[in-house]
């Protein structure tokens, strides 16, 4: 449904997107992630024909709406957008506001799109409201009943909670999801918000200096980190040393693991392990000795900061109806089954 | 939105031509010292200058040190306590503003003059009155028509950023009163010294007032100068020296400004009133009282009981023609300077380069110009420039006469230079809440960059340009030294009519003009007082 193939895109002397490419199935709600000045909001924006592009194609339904030569002004791309301030219209009441988009309906088509919407959006209360009297997570609905109304073949959301409470935005999240699915539409999602993120997408793509780092599920993204700047953006961990031996297992402060299948090291590289806080677990038999550093109470569970014999840190979370005295020496074992790992570069070279 | 390359450059000409338009006069103006009548400025440099230069200086610091202690203690009682009717004052006192300081000026000189009504009456109850035609009763007339302009800011600034800065003074264990003076003053003072130039340019090109108190300053003068001595060099080099102050006054409001920015509106709650003391209370509302009726309500009386009682006999055939031409300058001038200003807006909101920034500051720059000034100066661009068709026409074998000197267009030029940020202002913060979503979003939804402009700006900017049309009639009608002197010869409008009527005594034939345009006047001061603080909610600022 959408392709993105190669953009380049430079502002002045700032190279914004470097050969940025993507493919979103038809149906799919794809999000970009990434740090702010990634250059994942001026992907979403030659996508909707903002910007044009320097280098590369843009393709939305097999039409090719931006080349680096020749490219659709927005209001001829199939596209529709959500606003991360909502670019609501003051001037007009929320149906008016969705019918925006509709005026090549005729008035009973068009009345009914907008019934449609605002059912679904859970809004027929607020039909003859103006923006303005409304509460942040309404507008944003309206935002996108609005952009909705149309049936675009494919919808662009920027930053669709950023203006919202965080106690709202997970929950929103889902309700989005549940609207984009019911709508059977194509969107592409840019936010900085993992949670978010994960709630609303089936792939997720991780935008780093320009470019797509890794394009996956977010199970993916969390668990194969394909780069140490993936592993270190998503969710968090720590990094322990360890050193690749000949049958593909990695020598660690914790034993002997095996390594993520796929992984092609030599023996006896240096290499980072990545553990995430749930992969450790107390264990009153295990021979690894750790001291308890710090307790994160974060409601359903506790997250401990954990210092091992070696001197190196790890994260773990526990269940917080069983907690844990902080100082003491606990014993830890490893909750997993494969390890991801990544060439630590500063020791290659120190050797 | 693609950026395209157009084949006549639209904007960057059009902004010139207002920039060009609004300096032309000043340059005109600060380059008179070229043309010296050496015997005429020996005389004004002896006996006249020094005396207009004085005067004009020293009704400006009396009128300053009233209208802020008016504005300023008028604001900060309505705003930090409750007393009865302060709910009706809050908005009243901004009232005065709707009469023209020359009309309050001979409703007072009526009453008050040697011969005055109320002096007379005085006189039999045994009590002599102070004279009132000096420099003094010119002060405190002037104070009371241009308090408001100190008062209003000062009250939106007390309103919002006073209840925090009172609560945080507390906790440094300051009393509200040393609260008040150490810490809520000086965050509003950027407001307050804005709305007192403000109240400076307006002192600065009074012309109708002081004639009439017969106090000569600087605009006086260039008057005399023209009409008296008839010499327009003389009245252009008399209108620099009026231009630097103003200038000087303009750098002081444009600090101001700069000022102003860096503090932040307040998004706390709204300062909590406190009730005054009982014996205190009643106190409060007679001053407010007092203040409303001397400065609005007795003069409006006044005008209405002349108006009818004697206005019928002056309604004549001749007054439909004031009428008419004051209808015809207001609304033409109101069309021309709104549509201008639209577009300098728009020129603006496309722009973010530096030097458009700079464009339209000296395109607004006309606001600062006293009246007077600004008439000299138009006339001689003019003059130059009907020197120029003449002279190409004799080239041509046309007809060498002058086109422009006396048309009502070099009128409505000056209209547009002096009003043109009246209008300016609430077009510009109209385009300001139109943010870039908005125009992206209706273009993600299928709307041509026509269609947005017809769907989405048109819409949102229309109250705004009517708004902006309605502020520039009303300031047209009301205005009185360039009407006076850029007007065709033998025009009259209720402006100048008022002018010449008040100037012979006439006061009861004056009320009827007058007050049609002091109604007029009403409308937008209206507006005005319902922007009160409390009232409003903060608007989200587009990210």
């Amino acid at each position: 449904m959408l392709i993105i193939d190669g953009v380049c895109k430079r502002f002045g002397a700032r190279k914004v997107l470097d050969g940025f490419s993507l493919q979103l199935e038809a149906g799919m709600i794809g999000c970009l992630l990434g740090p702010s000045g990634s250059g994942k909001t001026t992907a979403l924006r030659l996508v909707a024909g903002f910007e044009q592009p320097d280098a590369g194609t843009i393709t939305v339904a097999g039409v090719p709406v931006a080349t680096a030569e020749h490219s659709l002004p927005p209001y001829q791309r199939p596209i529709g957008m959500v606003f991360q301030d909502y670019g609501l219209f003051p001037h007009l009441t929320v149906a008016k506001n969705i019918a925006f988009g509709l005026r090549h309906l005729p008035r009973a088509a068009r009345a009914q799109r907008v019934a449609a919407l605002l059912a679904l959006v859970a809004l027929s209360e607020a039909a003859d409201a103006y923006p303005h009297e409304l509460s942040g997570g309404q507008q944003q609905r309206v935002a996108l009943a609005r952009s909705l109304a149309p049936r675009p073949k494919l919808l662009l959301l920027d930053e669709p909670f950023s203006n919202l409470d965080a106690t709202l935005r997970e929950h929103l999240a889902g309700e989005v999801r549940r609207i984009l699915k019911a709508e059977a539409v194509t969107a592409l999602v840019v936010t900085h918000d993992q949670s978010e993120a994960f709630a609303l997408a089936d792939q997720l793509g991780v935008v780093a200096e320009g470019r797509i780092a890794q394009w996956d599920s977010a199970y993916g993204l969390y668990h194969q980190p394909q780069s140490r700047f993936v592993a270190d953006f998503i969710g968090e961990g720590a990094f322990l040393p360890g050193t690749i031996t000949d049958n593909g297992m990695v020598a660690t402060p914790f034993g002997l693991l095996p390594c993520r299948p796929g992984t092609l090291l030599p023996a006896g590289r240096a290499v980072e392990v990545l553990l995430r806080p749930d992969d450790l677990a107390p264990d009153a038999t295990s021979p690894i000795a750790a001291t308890l550093e710090q307790a994160l109470f974060r409601g359903s569970t506790i997250r401990y900061t954990l210092r091992l014999p070696t001197g190196a840190t790890v994260l773990m979370d526990h269940p917080s109806h069983d907690p844990l005295p902080v100082g003491s020496q606990i014993g830890v074992r490893l909750d997993v089954r494969h390890v991801v790992v990544f060439p630590s570069e500063n020791r290659a070279e120190q050797r | 939105m693609p950026r395209r390359v157009s084949l006549f450059p639209l904007w960057p000409i059009g902004v010139a031509v207002l920039v060009v338009m609004a300096a032309a006069p000043l340059i005109a103006i600060m380059t008179s010292f070229r043309a010296i009548d050496v015997s005429l400025w020996a005389h004004l440099i002896h006996h006249v200058l020094p005396g207009y230069a004085s005067e004009t200086v020293l009704l400006l610091g009396i009128v300053l040190v009233l209208t802020l202690l008016l504005g300023v203690g008028l604001a900060w009682l309505t705003t930090a306590y409750t007393f009865p009717g302060v709910r009706l004052f809050r908005w009243a006192l901004v009232l005065p503003l709707a009469i023209p300081a020359y009309v309050l000026a001979f409703v007072y000189l009526a009453w008050f003059d040697v011969t005055g009504s109320v002096t007379a009456w005085a006189r039999t109850a045994g009590v002599v009155l102070p004279e009132i035609r000096n420099r003094w009763g010119a002060a405190v007339t002037l104070a009371l028509a241009f308090y408001p302009y100190v008062y209003l800011p000062a009250r939106l600034a007390f309103a919002s950023t006073g209840a925090r800065a009172l609560e945080v003074g507390q906790t440094l264990g300051l009393t509200r009163r040393a609260a008040f003076w150490q810490v809520v003053l000086p965050l509003a003072r950027p407001a307050i010294v804005g709305g007192a130039a403000l109240v400076g340019f307006e002192t600065l090109a009074d012309f109708g007032l002081v004639s009439l108190f017969g106090i000569d300053t600087l605009s006086v003068g260039i008057y005399k100068a023209w009409y008296g001595l008839f010499s327009l060099p003389t009245a252009m080099q008399i209108a620099a020296v009026l231009a630097l102050t103003a200038m000087l006054l303009l750098a002081l409001e444009q600090w101001a400004r700069r000022a102003a920015r860096y503090t932040t509106p307040g998004r706390g709650a709204a300062l909590t009133p406190q009730p005054l003391s009982p014996l205190l209370a009643p106190v409060a509302s007679v001053l407010c009282t007092a203040v409303l009726l001397v400065a609005w309500a007795a003069p409006l009386v006044q005008l209405v009981s002349w108006a009818w009682l004697e206005g019928q006999a002056f309604l004549t055939l001749r007054y439909a023609s004031f009428f008419g031409h004051s209808l015809l300058l207001g609304t033409s001038g109101a069309l021309v300077t709104a549509v201008l200003a639209l577009f300098l807006a728009y020129a603006q909101r496309r722009s973010r380069h530096p030097t458009m920034g700079w464009a339209v500051r000296v395109a607004l720059l006309g606001y600062a110009l006293p009246g007077a000034v600004l008439a000299v100066g138009v006339v001689a661009v003019v003059s130059a420039l009907d020197r120029l068709w003449i002279a190409a026409a004799k080239l041509a074998n046309l007809p060498a006469t002058p086109v422009l000197a006396g048309t009502i267009a070099a009128l409505l030029a000056a209209y547009t230079v002096r009003f043109l940020v009246v209008a300016f202002q609430p077009i510009h913060a109209a385009l300001m809440r139109i943010t870039p979503s908005m125009d992206e979003a209706a273009q993600s939804l299928g709307a041509s960059p026509l269609q947005v402009l017809t769907r989405v700006h048109w819409p949102l900017v229309r109250p705004a340009l009517a708004g902006a049309a309605a502020f520039v009639f009303i300031d047209i009608v009301k205005e009185l030294p360039i009407t006076l002197m850029t007007r065709p010869f033998g025009w009259e409008t209720l402006a100048t009519r008022i002018f010449e009527l008040t100037n012979d005594g006439r006061w009861e034939a004056a009320a009827l003009p007058a007050l049609a345009v002091t109604l007029a006047g009403l409308l937008p001061t209206l507006l005005l007082a319902r922007t009160d603080p409390t009232h409003t909610t903060p608007r989200n600022s587009p990210c």
